[in-house]
Parts: C-alpha cells; sequence; structure tokens
C-alpha cells in the first residue's frame, strides 16, 4: 500500500515536472544600459523561481526605441525614461495599459580620483576642472537630469563649456571612469559597492531627488510578447519582492 | 531643413577630414615608398599594422586611443610633457585618431602605383644623373598620379565617414569634436527623424558622387586592384 502511494506520488512529481518544462518559455528584453547589472541579477532570479528564461539585449533607450519601431523581436523592454514606453504604446507596439515604473534613477556626480567630489557637490561651482563629463541631453534622460541639477544649482552656462558627452551612460562612466574627464554625471548603479551600500571606488556626490524632477525609469510589456507566459512572468516578476530587493541594492529608487 | 548646428558639424567634418589627409599624404607617402621597395623582412609586419584599420573595429581602436591618450596613458604622459595636455575631446585628438583609421586607405593605393613604377625608369633618371629627391619629384610623383589622386579621395572620403572612433575619443563637444555621423546618430537618438534623413542623405550623395568622379571621370582603379 504504501509502496504504491509512493509509485502514485513519483508519477505526480513526474508529470508536474514535465508540465514544468512543458511550459518554460523564453523571452526578448532590450534594457536600458543603467540597469544592465540589476537586471541581469532579477533574471537570474526569475529564471530559477519561474523556470521560464529572458535574453536580455542592452543599449541606450533609444536606439531599442528605434529598433522596435523597425520590428526588432523584443517582447519587453526597460527604458531609462518615461517617453518612450509612451510613444511606443500611443502607436500601438506596446500592449495598452502595460506601462509601469520599475525604478527611480538616481544620479551621482563621480569621479575616479579619491577625495576629489566633496559630498555635497561644491566642486560645481568652485571648477578648477577642465572637462564634465554627462550623458547626451539631447536624447539620454541621464543627461536631461543632470542639466535640470547644474541649472538648478545655477551653474549650468558657466559649465557648459567643459561638457563631454557620451552617447550613453555607460559611455560617460567610461570617460570619468578612464581619467579623461576629471568627473561627470553617472547612475548610482555604475559606481555603487552593493556589500556596503556606498559609492565603491573614487569620490561622489549622490545628488539628492530634490534638484531635479521624479527620475521613473518605465517598463513596458510590447504586443510581440502579449501571448508569451514568460514575458508576462518576467513583468510580474519586476513587482515582486525579490526583484524590488535586488533594485533597491543598486542604489535605485523604488516606485511608488 | 539644415539647422545651423547641422552645418556646424559638416564644416568641422570637412576640416578634421581636409586636415587629416594633409597628414596622411604626408606621412603616408615616404611609408608607401619605402613598402613598395623594401626587402626587408619587416615587411610583412608594417604591411600588417598599416591594414589593420581596415579589419579593426573602429571602437577597438578607439578604445585604446582613450586609453593611451587619457592623463595614465604613454602617450596622453608625453603630450602633458609637452605642454599640449591630453587629446581626448580635443579637436586635435580626433586629427590624430582619424589618421590612424584612414591610414590604409592612403597608403594602399600609393604602394600599389609605386610598385607600379618598376625600376627602369628611376634607373634611366640615375643614368641622367638625377639625385634620390629629384627623381621622386619628377619622375614618380607624375607616374604615380592617380595612385595620388586616389589616396586623396579615399582617405578625404573615409574619414568623413568615420563614426566610432569619434564615438570613442570625442567627447561629442559642438564646434570641437561633433561631427556629421554622430550629429546623425544624435538625431535618430533624439527621435528628429527628418533632420537625421537630410544630413545622412546628404553624406549618401556627396560619397557616391566622390566615387562616380574617381572610378568614370578620373578613371582610376580601386585599391583592391592595384594590389596583388
Amino acid at each position: 500500500m504504501s509502496f504504491n502511494s509512493l509509485k502514485s506520488a513519483l508519477l505526480i512529481l513526474c508529470l508536474f515536472s514535465l508540465n514544468a518544462i512543458a511550459h518554460a518559455e523564453t523571452t526578448l528584453v532590450a534594457v536600458a544600459s543603467d540597469f544592465t547589472k540589476p537586471m541581469t541579477e532579477i533574471v537570474a532570479e526569475f529564471e530559477r523561481a519561474t523556470g521560464h528564461s529572458a535574453k536580455l539585449s542592452f543599449g541606450s533607450s533609444g536606439k531599442a526605441f528605434a529598433q522596435i519601431q523597425s520590428g526588432a523581436p523584443f517582447e519587453v523592454y526597460l527604458s531609462a525614461s518615461e517617453k518612450y514606453p509612451l510613444e511606443l504604446e500611443k502607436s500601438g507596439l506596446a500592449v495598452a495599459d502595460s506601462r509601469f515604473v520599475y525604478a527611480i534613477g538616481k544620479l551621482v556626480l563621480w569621479s575616479a580620483k579619491p577625495g576629489y567630489v566633496d559630498d555635497q557637490g561644491h566642486i560645481l561651482t568652485k571648477g578648477g576642472f577642465q572637462h564634465l563629463a554627462l550623458a547626451d541631453p539631447s536624447h539620454a534622460p541621464y543627461g536631461v537630469i543632470a542639466e535640470e541639477v547644474m541649472r538648478h544649482l545655477g551653474v549650468l552656462e558657466k559649465l557648459r563649456p567643459l561638457f563631454v558627452q557620451g552617447e550613453n551612460i555607460s559611455q560617460t562612466f567610461q570617460f570619468v571612469s578612464t581619467s579623461n574627464a576629471e568627473l561627470g554625471f553617472v547612475g548610482l548603479a555604475q559606481v555603487i559597492d552593493v556589500a556596503s551600500g556606498k559609492i565603491g571606488s573614487g569620490s561622489g556626490w549622490i545628488i539628492p531627488d530634490t534638484l531635479h524632477s521624479p527620475f521613473r525609469q518605465t517598463a513596458v510589456l510590447l504586443k510581440t510578447g502579449a501571448e508569451n507566459p514568460a514575458a508576462l512572468a518576467l513583468v510580474d516578476f519586476l513587482k515582486s519582492p525579490t526583484a524590488l530587493a535586488i533594485i533597491e541594492k543598486y542604489g535605485f529608487g523604488l516606485p511608488k | 531643413m539644415l539647422t545651423p548646428a547641422d552645418i556646424t558639424t559638416l564644416w568641422l567634418t570637412f576640416k578634421v577630414a581636409g586636415l587629416a589627409t594633409v597628414l596622411m599624404l604626408i606621412l603616408g607617402t615616404p611609408l608607401a615608398w619605402w613598402l613598395a621597395r623594401t626587402t626587408s623582412r619587416w615587411k610583412g609586419v608594417c604591411n600588417a599594422l598599416v591594414a589593420l584599420p581596415l579589419v579593426l573595429p573602429p571602437t577597438v581602436l578607439g578604445f585604446y586611443l582613450l586609453i593611451l591618450m587619457g592623463p595614465s596613458g604613454p602617450i596622453g604622459q608625453l603630450t602633458t610633457k609637452l605642454g599640449l595636455g591630453t587629446l581626448p575631446f580635443t579637436f586635435g585628438g580626433l586629427v590624430v585618431a582619424s589618421v590612424l583609421y584612414s591610414l590604409p586607405f592612403v597608403v594602399q593605393p600609393l604602394q600599389a602605383a609605386f610598385a607600379a613604377i618598376g625600376d627602369r625608369p628611376l634607373e634611366a633618371a640615375a643614368t641622367l644623373r638625377a639625385g634620390p629627391l629629384d627623381t621622386f619629384f619628377s619622375v614618380v610623383v607624375p607616374l604615380a598620379r592617380p595612385g595620388f589622386l586616389t589616396a586623396t579621395i579615399l582617405g578625404f572620403a573615409h574619414t568623413v565617414g568615420e563614426f566610432g572612433v569619434v564615438l570613442m575619443v570625442g567627447g561629442n563637444i559642438p564646434d570641437k569634436t561633433r561631427v556629421v555621423s554622430v550629429q546623425i546618430y544624435n538625431h535618430v537618438e533624439a527621435l528628429e527623424y527628418s533632420q537625421a534623413h537630410w544630413l545622412a542623405g546628404g553624406l549618401l550623395a556627396f560619397s557616391f558622387s566622390v566615387l562616380l568622379l574617381m572610378y568614370s571621370v578620373l578613371k582610376t582603379h580601386p585599391v583592391a586592384h592595384q594590389l596583388k
């Protein structure tokens, strides 16, 4: 009797796992380059928890947007700004009302040199540097926010001649980390040491939210992924406590 | 239509390409001459080095230049000692990067043209007691004229279209390092497609006209046909 019940239990287990394998799907995701590190970790957890898998493509939000418009097979899109997902929803490429804020971006004034940037950002008014790196404000969300901060501090026009502009936030980080630019505006996730929650190397000033408008990074489910269980599961997983903990660990704010 | 900012980037692009082409002709002519005549066992290595940018992704070149020319790189330390500061994010840095990037487009046609001349005209000049410099300017240069034209046109046109290298070392500074290819990229990223079309279409027309001029009017030969 007990042998039979064991057998049926095994059978049920087998059927169950077969079921899980049959339903494991893959989704293709376009991710803003500032979210590279947290997303890699979130997807590892996602795959463990759901059995689905996700393939990630990192780059600037604008580039991914253009590719999606031209028919790229992405199913979920994590943009660094609110603008692009809204456009996609308007043009009917995204599932209506699927937009949600997944993280609040945090900006840091950072230098590769220890002790160079003070924790109040006074260096911006004092000057004494030749290059200030930022992402190109004409299209990169981080650049737009950086300009807002400088305008708020009343130093924008004074500093403008010193600008060197990265195509996206990763390239901006390159300019500063190679010391070609003495300092620059980068994302907190790029310089944070996850163990301590502080800036890992060099020196930096984490810019208070009060100096710029809210930096809402927005995700959207694309029409191409509307029928894919993996895409739907990933969108849900991004709102799960596990994902939120990872997002927070990398220095992003949480959506309210 | 083209905005004043677009026209500035075009002007800057032609300035970079023009200056780089002059430098490449000055540096590339003796180099191509040596490569065409030498029997040194280093010839293969030098040929490979010159041709490297043809196959190397521009981002690789840009990445190493950014590090080498930066404050802790050897070139950066040299230029700082010479009182020039560091090269990334400057017009000069862009010209240096362009010279490295486009050099094969100048050296290879010249090398092929020099090789095609052969020994006999040089021997004839020598029997007439012409010195090496005199021989070069009175015999070699006129005979290699198509090679010089091809080199100039290809070197210039290739530099105009450069993108990856300037993106890596340029810093996208208006009036200083924002060249036309980067401006097009910016327009596309900012969703200004009609602006992008004006510039991109202009460059397409420019590149085609230049090649048409080279192949039909000047009757020069493409690089690949000249190199054996």
